[in-house]
């Protein structure tokens, strides 16, 4: 939901308009809650409640069970996050090669935990078991574009490709 | 289309006719493109069109060698291919001046050669005598790094679908029988005989049945079913259709984690493609027979790699493991009868069909049947990607293959099987790799990562972070899992601490084999190998943390103590600087000393001193 700047009025926005479209076309789909979900969450950047309430509703999946659902997976998120994606692997093979090591070296410049996101939207960083890119180790992911055989001098110069 | 039979012949030659022109061919796979490989492409581009050649430029996926990334082939008509390691743009121009212009390969940048029946060039490893792949079979991964995986053309015209054509002029029974006889086994770890299996979904009552892909590869340093769907996705897809006619269904699914959005991408390709040409859909190639491929994208759960958890997840539920019986032939997807195998399995499918179960068989041992990819990683020199015969040993493997072990250290383990595996030590190294082997030494096959240990891996803390991992993933259904994993990880973290005590040794063995007995799935089942191997071949370290409160790997850092050699040290004062707690003081010129009371065990200093002053013990 948005509100209207001229009249004040509660107005579908164009992302409530994309959600419309995605519930319709999976309308009567057999196990149709995660690809919606997922649908919802590329409109969204996040899974807003109220989205999760009209999806219970559109689908009719009781909001207990979609919330179940989204609390399992660890690709959904209730909470807003950075443009871009911050994804470092503690695989085995980056483990014995220094994935930690990234991993603080990033904390460090971004001055946020794991699963945070910097206070000006631009990063939000995680640790993801493996990301299948293990001759490169140690590995880092931000959005879709894998970085490899890192090492923390090389760090900033990475992150300042993403605005 | 009719036949395709009456295209294929077309599609080959216009295959040979493009394999006998100048050509340029890029890795780009995941891991090409992780090392840079879309720039190499650009600069390629931009330097034929400078030099205004008249050469063939085409991407290809992972040949395997990941050591090597980026990697890029050239070729001149009637002259072997020539691969080559660690291009990058500013060596591009010299390549491309040396190879394509001069017509003499670049010899020292130069990986291996593949002649293909052409002259080879002299000083250059031909790729079946090269020391990466002499050990090596190439049947699944024969097209990965040779052919381009979005091109139909390229795998028709390599014999694809040619195993899809010989199954529809086969009787359905006739296809599980070849399929038993191959002797294949799963490859996604749990090694169940695929035909046996075939047979209960072909004999199970129902009047829809599915076909389901595994590909859901979850295990830490395992990447073999990436490069397969990445390289070659239609041999999966015909994999699938292939069991679809023999089991009698007519949808197939593939789970895929959405960890892997280039290997999505080329399936949703594959199947576009396919779909246009008459080959996946209604009457396929004329025969009467319909199906359908779609892709359920993961949603990030390593428990949906198990089977039952994963079709859960397919109808839109929390990715829970259900109760087995009944097993996934008789009631799976929708309850209806489905036949669930991984990635792997079904791409060795159409070679089966298309050269006989008893081709198959003729591979491996008695137990296990043909090849198995593996992905090698770890403190070895060539990581990468292997497909060897069943039976090879592990050394042969470790040594030969993946070239041992880097920084001339010594190997200490090798851990097979992911989170569900174990570490065998160096007097396990003779071990045949095959199901039965690996599983009697306590470890297991799994879906295939190898990853190498060496002296510098404290096996406490590897055993540690193996069950963070379970018990991060464990989805909490049944107790032995969810409170037993987290018990054995509260145990492993405090004897990392240096706070361990002698009788942890004893209750981790009983809590292991408890969860081991008792828990709902088998990632609950397998989850203590890890402990168990570890204590089984390394007790010695686990009683050198417990009783000495000693890390014999130099590893865990709160049992380890930083001081400075007094004779090496020059009292130049770096260190102090590096210390980010002030531990250290001293005057110039004299020999500095580290404050046991202060120091953080952070290790900043160590690589500060020039002089190897600094000592940690």
């Amino acid at each position: 939901m948005a509100i209207c700047k001229c009249t004040g009025e509660d107005v579908e926005s164009p992302q409530d308009v994309q959600l419309m479209e995605l519930l319709e076309h999976y309308r009567d789909y057999d196990g149709a809650l995660i690809p919606v979900l997922q649908g919802a969450q590329d409109i969204y950047g996040y899974l807003p409640g109220e989205v999760l309430n009209k999806i219970s509703q559109e689908l009719n999946i009781p909001f207990s069970e979609v919330f179940g659902v989204v609390t399992f997976y660890s690709q959904f998120h209730l909470k807003p996050r950075g443009r871009n994606i911050i994804r470092v692997c503690l695989g085995t093979a980056c483990h014995v090669r220094g994935g930690s090591k990234i991993f603080e070296g990033l904390k460090d410049i971004l001055g946020v935990e794991n699963g945070g996101t910097t206070e000006d939207l631009r990063f939000t960083l995680e640790s993801v078991a493996c990301i299948g890119a293990c001759g490169l180790a140690p590995v880092i992911m931000i959005n879709d574009d894998t970085h490899g055989r890192l090492s923390t001098d090389g760090l900033e110069a990475i992150l300042e490709q993403y605005e | 289309m009719g036949n395709l039979k009456e295209i294929r012949s077309s599609i080959e030659e216009q295959y040979k006719k493009r394999m006998d022109r100048p050509r340029i061919v890029v890795g780009l796979g995941t891991c090409g493109i992780a090392a840079g490989g879309n720039k190499v492409m650009d600069a390629i581009n931009a330097e034929v069109e400078k030099l205004g050649l008249d050469v063939d430029v085409d991407f290809t996926s992972c040949i395997g060698m990941c050591y090597a990334e980026p990697v890029v082939e050239m070729g001149l008509p009637g002259q072997a291919s020539v691969i080559y390691g660690g291009v990058y743009p500013d060596n591009v121009s010299k390549l491309i001046e040396s190879h394509l212009v001069n017509k003499t390969p670049v010899t020292d940048m130069a990986e291996i050669q593949v002649t293909g029946g052409a002259a080879a060039y002299e000083g250059i490893p031909v790729m079946e005598k090269s020391p990466y792949y002499e050990k090596q079979v190439r049947s699944v991964t024969s097209r990965l790094g040779r052919t381009n995986p979005e091109s139909i053309e390229d795998y028709i015209a390599t014999g694809g679908y040619a195993g899809l054509e010989k199954a529809l002029s086969m009787e359905r029974q006739e296809i599980v029988d070849e399929v038993k006889k191959s002797g294949l086994r799963g490859r996604g770890g749990g090694g169940f005989p695929t035909g046996t299996k075939w047979q209960f979904v072909y004999d199970a009552v129902g009047d829809k049945k599915y076909i389901v892909c595994n590909a859901d590869e979850g295990d830490p340093g395992a990447f073999m079913d990436r490069s397969v769907l990445e390289g070659d996705p239609h041999a999966v897809m015909e994999g699938m259709m292939i069991a679809g006619y023999a089991i009698g269904a007519d949808e197939g699914v593939i789970y895929c984690r959405a960890e892997y959005p280039l290997a999505i991408r080329r399936l949703n390709l594959a199947i576009e493609v396919a779909e246009e040409m008459g080959i996946l859909g209604e009457n396929i190639m004329g025969s009467g027979f319909n199906f359908r491929i779609r892709i359920k994208a993961g949603a990030g759960a390593f428990v949906c790699g198990e089977e039952t958890a994963l079709l859960n997840s397919i109808e839109g539920k929390r990715g829970m493991p259900r109760v087995r019986p009944p097993f996934p032939a008789h009631k799976g997807l929708w309850q209806k009868p489905t036949c669930l195998n991984n990635v792997e399995t079904f791409a060795n499918i159409p070679f089966i069909v298309r050269n006989g179960g008893d081709w198959y068989a003729s591979m491996g041992t008695e137990k296990s049947k043909g090849s198995k990819v593996f992905c090698l990683t770890g403190k070895i020199n060539n990581t990468g990607l292997a497909e060897v015969p069943m039976g090879i040993t592990l050394r042969e493997v470790v040594f030969n293959i993946a070239g041992g072990i880097s920084d001339g250290k010594q190997f200490k383990a090798v851990q097979s099987g992911g989170p569900s595996g174990g570490c065998l030590p160096a007097e396990q190294l003779d071990l045949p790799i095959d199901y039965d082997s690996l599983i009697s030494g306590g470890a297991m096959m799994g879906s295939g990562g190898l990853v190498v240990m060496d002296e510098t891996t404290c096996m406490v803390d590897v055993a540690k972070f193996f069950l963070n991992f379970t018990q991060l993933e464990s989805c909490g259904k049944c107790t032995p899992c969810r409170e037993g994993t987290k018990r054995l990880l509260e145990i492993l973290e405090r004897i990392c601490e240096g706070k361990g005590v002698p009788e942890d040794i004893d209750t981790l063995e009983r809590l292991a084999k408890t969860i081991k007995t008792s828990a709902l799935c088998a990632l609950g089942q397998t989850a203590p190998n890890p402990v168990l191997t570890t204590l089984r071949y390394f007790r010695d370290e686990y009683e050198a943390h417990i009783n000495d409160k000693r890390c014999p790997a130099g590893l865990c850092s709160a049992l380890l103590t930083y001081s400075i050699v007094e004779d090496k040290c020059v009292g130049c004062g770096v260190c102090i600087k590096a210390c980010p707690v002030g531990a250290i003081a001293g005057e110039k010129k004299s020999a500095h000393t580290i404050d046991a009371s202060k120091c953080v065990k952070c290790g900043a200093c160590v690589p500060k001193c020039k002089f190897d002053a600094i000592v940690q013990a």
